[in-house]
């Protein structure tokens, strides 16, 4: 059980990242990745807010969408399962905006730091897609709340690293057409290169 | 007549302009999320563009019909139900008829709703222009997201399976002289590399022109 759980954080973290393996999240990563401090700052809110909606999708569709998943009132036969896409994206919405409120109330200093960048997170891929995957793969609810947590923390690593690069490259002279995004492009690659590594260890 | 013309080339321009200069993926950078997950094979690729040409082009229609209903500070949630309905009805639909392309898309079609592209439409578009309008520029962008999918497509699943459309084309003769299929291009990090590069090329051609000009 443990032994799974752990396997589930570092998959989703390293060999199934989910930027480097599965693309998601790419336009915040792009446009957010030129300096290192708003790319820490997002890496964090990212993680809080997978953390908190993943396992809140998963109830929801445990409970009032999938099929069968209505049977405790009594109605067996419904399957809502289309209404997933509008649900979670409306929970991703709504919770966005409720952790904005809460940090807003409680916390000035990480208001200040992650305030700006809540917003954006409604419409991040990778927000969506982990509760997307988390419907597809099966997970349990304690499953979903690691992958959720998981991913958080793989997309992190991705966009530090990349902001650390970014950095580096100002001092690089690459051809014509070549600097800033063909650049990011290539880079990320590379970068997705390196975690294929990570395949070749079995956990 | 003259002000017919007018409208018409307007048209024209605005389906025009998202296929090359503008185009969503090479130039402004939006909705490479699923652009590149899709690309390992013609068939997803194509069928990909093909939702995303839909969505996109019913759902800036609609907006732009509901433009003036809309109030201004709950716009971003109506636009996402609108985009959540037709990214159902695409989801249903290919689930229903072509059951074995929609479960290699996987998630990727849910991830239409939150595709900067049908957004960045929605707002930067749609909710100042008549829907004719809208629709044709939706449209354009479709094709011109869907252009920069076949092409990566293309060049992965020839490379690197030897095959277009699920059909091979590499002769066997080939093989048997030693060609390899180069396996790597079928993995994540090859299409990173692709739009890179495509986005070099692009850069270059249209500098290019501008200085002939």
């Amino acid at each position: 059980m443990t032994e799974n759980l752990v396997g589930i954080f570092l998959n989703s973290v390293f060999t199934g990242n989910i930027l480097l393996a599965y693309f998601l999240g790419m336009c915040s990563f792009v446009a957010v990745s030129k300096n290192i401090d708003t790319a820490i700052g997002l890496g964090f809110a990212v993680i809080f807010v997978l953390s908190v909606t993943t396992p809140i999708n998963w109830l929801i569709y445990h409970f009032l969408l999938a099929p069968g998943a209505l049977h405790w009132i009594g109605l067996p036969h419904i399957n809502l399962s289309f209404l997933k896409f509008i649900m979670f994206i409306a929970v991703i919405a709504a919770m966005v905006q409720a952790i904005e409120i809460i940090i807003d109330r409680f916390s000035a200093a990480l208001y200040a730091g992650l305030g700006v960048f809540l917003p954006l997170i409604a419409v991040n891929c990778a927000i969506l897609g982990t509760s997307l995957f988390m419907v597809e793969r099966n997970h349990t609810f304690l499953e979903s709340l690691i992958f959720g947590f998981g991913s958080g923390v793989g997309w992190m690593v991705a966009i530090i690293s990349m902001a650390a690069i970014r950095i580096k490259l100002r001092y690089a002279n690459p051809p014509y057409g070549m600097e800033g995004y063909g650049l990011t492009m290539i880079v990320t690659g590379l970068m997705a290169m390196a975690f294929m590594l990570f395949s070749g260890i079995s956990f | 007549m003259v002000r017919k013309m007018k409208i018409k080339n307007n048209a024209l321009k605005i389906f025009l302009q998202p296929i090359w200069s503008e185009n969503p993926i090479n130039v402004q950078m939006l909705g490479i999320c699923s652009a590149l997950a899709v690309t390992v094979q013609l068939k997803t690729a194509f069928v990909m563009a093909l939702s995303m040409t839909f969505v996109v082009s019913c759902s800036s229609f609609m907006i732009s019909l509901l433009r003036k209903q809309i109030p201004k500070n709950i716009r971003i949630i109506v636009e996402l139900s609108v985009i959540s309905t037709f990214v159902i009805l695409t989801d249903e639909f290919l689930s229903a008829y072509f059951y074995d392309i929609s479960k290699q898309l996987s998630v990727f079609v849910g991830l239409i709703i939150t595709n900067c592209i049908v957004m960045g439409r929605a707002e930067s578009f749609a909710l100042s222009n008549p829907p004719h309008l809208a629709f044709i520029d939706g449209v354009g962008n479709g094709v011109g997201y869907g252009s920069v999918l076949l092409a990566v497509a293309f060049i992965r699943e020839l490379l690197g399976a030897g095959k277009l459309f699920g059909v091979q084309v590499v002769p066997d003769y080939f093989y048997s002289i030693g060609y390899e299929n180069a396996g790597l291009l079928l993995l994540a990090p090859a299409a990173f590399i692709i739009i890179g590069l495509m986005i070099w090329l692009q850069k270059v051609l249209t500098k290019d022109r501008e200085l002939n000009r």
